[in-house]
């Protein structure tokens, strides 16, 4: 997992609330068995005119102009100002696997589902909660200023806007520490492996029944 | 202290927790299927770790199987690669069951679990699957994880998490007749709106709960993320026993009476206290619609869809005008004059044996209207699809125009060959009514296996307790 430290990036606004994993990335695409090249169809039915399908030359496929990652003074955005519930729908990691292969390193809203939330933080992308005032004060700077980019500490917890302000937010202690590190859980986890396997006897020994088999 | 059930099953499966709340979780059983997996085990596999107890899995292919033509395999290459990767997987690393492409017994992951006795009452029970919420219905702590977590469980047996708030659902007074778990719960959607349960996990209970079959409280635990809740959860009563009783992998003889003493204890606790109340008269349900892209987006079948011109709030007007534009609805327009071209009857939400036969209760004896385009049966299990050709169920679908498929999630996500085109309208029984949810640009409009099947029959949305 890539490491998360310090992120200034371009930013562009997702303004819709309840955006599903499925307008992330649409199922066909999850018929991959890997965890990469999913970047050219993230939100693929607003981004395109067509319908896409696995394995398809994205460059040829005809633009939405509408959509917002296809305006010119987005492209190339990492940071995506959400609004409430991103994220919501299916537990599919493909939806943070793609915004990462897309380019995406964080996204800043309101609220986001708690399966998406999680999967962020296993795959080194920083969702970040701001109230909402803050939120739809960003949202009128970014449409009001083309080039509008944020700078994300981790380590200071916050997000500093172009005019030197730095908003704070929350995370856990845990979840930094992992982003900050690059650490992959799996690994932090056997370190207890020994507690595991106690707790496991225990449980096969009081209540053998769930372990049928 | 008075626990929650929630609380309950929380605690007996903590194996630590940190100093900042994040917690080490001890799963019980591992349901594991072909789309969320194989990036799981191929990182196993990368980091030279191996599987920590392969008899905590059971897994099935269903999302992207077939429903027909089973003999002739899978055509899709990729579907195909991701099912053999599947089977691959399962004969690498073992599991206490698994019930693969074609088998009899091959199902929707949520709907075989139950049904094999794999989910039981005071069990975690994961899966790369966020309606795992559905088998809390059983009592026990059951949610959907992502890829990582589903590698992380193969891994370590255990779950890094953290514990939700406590929300309490209580649903008193007796339904009307007609009036589905389904249309309860799309109800409390329509209430509490798709975040409304946002952190919480939340223990359906009351006498409109206690009321149902499993299979009903399965339904509206399935629907429990729906409504931004991770797990869904019912104390365990008599008939969460009875319906284990004899299930191949539930205990047998004096282990069976032990569990089932320890399970009467998987209630909550009188006086325990809940973060979140929220209480519903189910007499005042009517069988419910919905109308937009999100579950919430739910009226009443006498109801009628909203005018976003009368919506004070800029980003809920906004959000209606979208998906009334998505949605090719009129302002204002009744319900009832919604009209469809086709119907599925299936997913993890709706295919339960009960679910059939109330569908097919409406259906009998009656036709699938012309302007119906196609009517999908889609069993959720083999053992449901046998059960119900043994009531001559499929027979009464199949005489009215329905057709009669094989079990998988099939057009609840069209991720196989059945599903919507750009336009298409749908009657579904299933979960999610996204954008695209049932095939690029198709219109989806959730209702309950009764409401559906009437769908078909009228060709647009009817008051189904007018036609029985
Ligand atoms: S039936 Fe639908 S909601 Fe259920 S597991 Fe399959 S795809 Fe998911």
């Amino acid at each position: 997992m890539e490491k998360f430290t310090r992120h200034v990036g371009l930013v562009a606004p997702i303004a819709r609330n309840n955006v599903d994993t499925d307008a992330i990335i649409p199922k066909q695409f999850l018929k991959s068995i890997r965890r990469t090249g999913f970047g050219p169809y993230l939100f693929d039915e607003w981004r395109y005119l067509d319908r896409g399908e696995p394995g398809q030359d994205c460059a040829a496929r005809p633009l939405n102009p509408e959509f917002v990652l296809n305006q010119p003074r987005y492209r190339g955005a990492s940071i995506l100002l959400t609004g409430k519930n991103f994220g919501c729908g299916s537990s599919r990691e493909h939806a943070p696997w793609a915004l990462l292969d897309y380019g995406v390193r964080a996204l800043v809203g309101k609220s986001f589902a708690d399966i998406f939330f999680n999967n962020c933080f296993k795959n080194g992308l920083l969702p970040i909660r701001l109230p909402q005032a803050e939120i739809d004060a960003l949202f009128a700077d970014v449409a009001a200023r083309p080039g509008y980019r944020l700078m994300i500490d981790l380590e200071a917890q916050t997000v500093a806007r172009p005019d030197g302000r730095a908003i704070p937010f929350e995370i856990e202690p845990y979840r930094k520490h992992c982003l900050i590190e690059g650490l992959d859980d799996i690994g932090l986890t056997l370190r207890h492996r020994d507690q595991i396997a106690e707790f496991e006897a225990r449980r096969r020994l009081e209540q053998p029944w769930n372990f049928s088999r | 202290m008075p626990q929650t059930l929630y609380d309950k099953l929380w605690i007996s499966h903590l194996v630590r927790q940190e100093d900042d709340g994040t917690a080490l979780l001890y799963v019980d059983r591992h349901l594991v299927h072909e789309v969320t997996s194989p990036q799981a085990y191929e990182g196993l596999k990368l980091a030279g770790r191996g599987v920590w107890r392969a008899d905590s899995i059971v897994a099935t292919a269903d999302h992207n199987t077939p429903t027909r033509d089973w003999e002739r395999g899978i055509e899709d290459p990729v579907s195909r690669l991701q099912v053999e990767t599947l089977d691959a997987n399962i004969r690498a690393h073992g599991a206490a069951a698994y019930f693969p492409f074609r088998d009899p017994r091959e199902g929707i992951v949520h709907v075989i679990g139950p049904e094999h006795g794999a989910t039981l009452p005071g069990m975690t029970v994961v899966c790369g699957d966020s309606h795992t919420s559905t088998h809390g219905a059983f009592g026990c702590l059951a949610f959907g994880i992502g890829t990582s977590e589903v590698e992380h469980v193969l891994a370590t047996q255990c779950l890094l998490s953290r514990k939700a708030k406590n929300m309490r659902v209580r649903i008193e007074g007796s339904a009307g007749p007609c009036v589905s778990a389904k249309d309860i719960v799309l109800a409390l959607i329509g209430r509490i709106g798709t975040a409304g349960g946002t952190g919480c996990a939340i223990e359906f209970a009351g006498s409109a709960i206690r009321a149902l079959s499993m299979e009903g409280r399965m339904t509206v635990c399935n629907m429990a993320i729906e409504a931004g809740a991770r797990a869904g959860m019912v104390a365990v009563d008599d008939r969460t026993v009875e319906y284990l009783r004899g299930r191949p992998l539930a205990p047998r003889g004096e282990l069976w009476e032990r569990a089932v003493a320890h399970w009467r204890t998987l209630v909550s606790d009188e006086g325990a206290t809940f973060d979140r109340v929220v209480e519903l008269d189910a007499g005042s349900i009517a069988p419910q619609v919905t109308w937009g892209t999100s579950p919430e987006m739910v009226a009443s079948v006498e109801g009628a869809v909203p005018d976003p011109a009368r919506e004070a709030d800029s980003t809920r007007r906004e959000g209606i005008e979208r998906a009334l534009q998505y949605m090719g609805l009129q302002p204002g327009m009744p319900i009832t004059a919604i009209r469809f071209d086709k119907v599925f009857i299936g997913s993890c939400t709706n295919s339960r044996i009960e679910d059939l036969r109330a569908a097919a209760a409406v259906v009998r004896g009656r036709r699938v209207d012309p302007g119906i385009r196609q009517a999908l049966v889609v069993p959720g299990s083999g053992l449901v699809k046998r059960q119900a050709e043994a009531e001559g169920l499929d027979r009464i679908f199949v005489a009215a125009g329905f057709e009669w498929r094989e079990p998988g999630c099939s057009m609840c996500l069209g991720m196989n060959a059945d599903r919507l085109e750009p336009g298409e309208r749908c009657a579904s029984t299933s979960n999610r009514n996204f954008e695209g949810r049932q095939g690029a640009g198709g219109r989806t409009h959730l209702m309950s296996p009764q409401m559906a099947a009437a769908a078909a029959i009228a060709g647009r949305v009817v008051d189904v307790r007018r036609m029985l």
